[in-house]
């Protein structure tokens, strides 16, 4: 018999998150590897998008968890909809993403379901007829295959690792749930939410990301880095050091005390390239450092490196990428 | 009232890691060891607390003996007491393990606070805080930056993706602290001495199964960077023209 494996999709403001198509589409792929089903569920309160389009993404089924308790985030009532999903789809995994909220949800439902946890996986395998997870430790400087001892078992996924491409002629039904939970019942209850960064895309979603640290020398020149990410349609980042200068919010920061990210493209600029740095973005596909520095760590790791002055080079910089997009 | 911090005893950032033999584990024998700066902030807001309500803050760490450092680490910054779950295999163990053996120990205890880091930066699990709240049947706010104590109730602030959520609940709640939370004391001299006098009560560890086996450990492929472009703002243009014929990233 198949094993199947159920999908949290999460949302914000009514949309669906790139980390929810991975995840649905990483259940999709191995439920398929694995001879069974992959089920996605969903809070449908307040969702703008429709349900359904997870389907598409390699779900047979979709459940749409609806019901007062559910309103808004809780920990306390999202984990116990989606174990009470998980048993009612017989499952052997459930993957959630490992974002902010996913990864107090993910252990929260690991305990309900009395479940091993393999949290903020970076690879899936399948092995034996289940699956093994390969997680980074000690912020990335080891990486280490696990295997749950049981079953079911529930596996974060950290953003950006797993592709979430389109299944192409994937169909699934949605189907409605209530769950069991009162809304009396939720005690650390969300009072609000205050966005921040006008809109502007999250670090972690981001397919680049130009991050200035130390050498920016003060909050006004990273008019510069926000001009390049913005043209480029990626985010600001920072080092700790510009972050606790006071030039960029905390939640710019990128490192082990900061926000783990994955883009395409990191950009380094006027950073050295501290170890605690390095943990952050070291899993950046292509990274661009400038330092006046040769010597500074981020050199003997970027791909491309330019020696200088970044008041110089980037503004060059940016030009070069702006005549070159728009050749 | 009661607070209780939770504090792991690790490798601090910069140590060098090495793989045992074997390939299962990771040999920390010349680690430095340090209180998680996570749990720093977690120990430094539960004194704060403290110096404004009187409350009385222990700590508890599921450790080996060696972890009684770590214990009179916060003590010495102003906690009160310290405990030990003492077991010489605590600090490799899964979450769910760690958190079954913590939530078994203070289903005994009283408390109107429980503190957490948001992450212990060996395990990198960012998951003990909220299961052992999970097992404990508590309510739960993790990653929090900021956070203000009512009449038995806690209103507290996260950062999330693009924005800040401001939840609220009653007591007991655990909390687990991100930075931002507060700037963490450095243990004055006073506070280092008054630490080495005072005992750390010890306890056995509930007996529960590791959750998650680990298959191997390797060390991450090296990148193999340190492609010098050119120096000076030159180099700016065959810089973009990798980028998009070579890398194909623009
Ligand atoms: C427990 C712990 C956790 C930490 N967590 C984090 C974290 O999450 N994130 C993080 O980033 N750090 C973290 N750090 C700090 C880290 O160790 C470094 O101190 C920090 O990353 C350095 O920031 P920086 O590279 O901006 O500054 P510096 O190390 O000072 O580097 C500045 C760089 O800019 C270059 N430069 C200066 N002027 C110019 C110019 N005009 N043109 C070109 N180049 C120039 C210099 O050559 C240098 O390489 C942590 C440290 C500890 C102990
Ligand atoms: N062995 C332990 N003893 C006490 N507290 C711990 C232990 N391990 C983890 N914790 C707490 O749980 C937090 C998160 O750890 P982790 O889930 O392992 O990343 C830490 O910051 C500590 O507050």
């Amino acid at each position: 018999m198949g094993k199947n494996i159920v999908a949290f999709a999460e949302a914000r403001e009514g949309k669906f998150r790139g980390v929810a198509f991975e995840a649905v589409h990483a259940a999709g792929r191995f439920a398929a590897d694995l001879g069974g089903k992959a089920v996605a569920c969903a809070a449908s309160a307040g969702l703008t998008d429709a349900p359904g389009i997870l389907a598409g993404y390699g779900a047979s089924g979709v459940v749409s968890l609806g019901g007062d308790c559910l309103q808004k985030y809780s920990m306390e009532a999202y984990s116990a909809a989606i174990a009470e999903t998980a048993a009612e789809a017989n499952a052997s995994y459930v993957f959630m993403p490992a974002s902010i909220s996913g990864k107090e949800l993910a252990a929260a439902v690991a305990m309900r379901m009395n479940a091993p946890l393999l949290a903020d996986v970076i690879e899936i395998k399948t092995e034996n007829g289940g699956l093994i997870a390969r997680r980074p430790m000690y912020a990335g400087k080891v990486l280490s295959w696990v295997r749950p001892v049981s079953e079911p078992a529930v596996v974060s996924l950290r953003p950006k690792m797993f592709p979430a491409g389109a299944t192409s002629g994937a169909k699934g039904a949605v189907s409605e749930k209530k769950p069991s939970m009162d809304s009396s019942h939720i005690r650390a209850v969300l009072k609000e939410l205050l966005k921040t960064g006008g809109g502007k895309i999250d670090l972690t979603e981001a397919d680049i990301i130009v991050s200035g640290g130390r050498g920016m020398k003060g909050p006004e020149n990273f008019k510069m880095l926000e001009s390049l990410a913005d043209f480029l349609g990626g985010a600001v980042g920072a080092s700790r050091s510009a972050v606790d200068a006071g030039w960029r919010p905390h939640s710019d920061q990128v490192g082990q005390t900061g926000k783990t990210v994955s883009p395409t493209l990191y950009f380094a600029i006027g950073i050295s390239g501290a170890i605690q740095h390095m943990a952050g973005m070291g899993s950046s596909k292509v990274i661009v450092a400038v330092n006046k520095d040769p010597e500074a760590p981020i050199c003997k790791v970027a791909d491309y490196v330019i020696i200088g002055d970044l008041f110089e080079v980037v503004p060059a910089m940016i030009e070069e990428i702006r005549k070159i997009r728009a050749e | 009232m009661k607070i209780i911090v939770c504090v792991k005893r690790v490798p601090d950032t910069e140590t060098r890691i090495r793989i045992a033999a074997g390939g299962k584990g990771i040999d920390n024998s010349e680690a430095n060891f340090v209180l998680n700066p996570y749990d720093e902030y977690a120990v430094e807001e539960a004194i704060r607390i403290k110096e404004k309500t009187q409350a009385e803050v222990a700590v508890l760490s599921y450790g080996p003996e060696e972890a009684t450092k770590e214990i009179r680490t916060a003590i010495a910054m102003g906690a009160d007491k310290g405990i030990l779950i003492k077991d010489p295999k605590a600090l490799v163990r899964d979450a769910g393990a760690v958190a079954s053996v913590l939530a078994a120990a203070l289903k005994g205890m009283q408390f109107d606070l429980l503190f957490f880091g948001k992450q212990a930066i060996d395990s990198d699990e960012a998951s003990v805080g909220p299961m052992t709240a999970q097992l404990l049947k508590l309510p739960c706010i993790s990653f929090i930056n900021k956070l203000e104590i009512g009449n038995g109730t806690v209103t507290a602030q996260r950062d999330v993706e693009g924005g800040k959520e401001v939840v609220a609940s009653p007591m007991p709640v655990a909390l687990t602290a991100q930075k931002g939370l507060n700037e963490p004391r450095l243990p004055a001299l006073k506070g280092i001495m008054r630490a080495k006098k005072i005992p750390i009560e010890e306890l056995a560890p509930a007996q529960v199964k590791d959750r998650v086996e680990v298959i191997s450990l390797e060390l991450p492929p090296q990148r193999k960077g340190g492609k010098v472009v050119g120096e000076g703002k030159d180099a700016a243009v065959p810089l973009a023209k990798l980028l998009k014929t070579e890398a194909r990233v623009i």
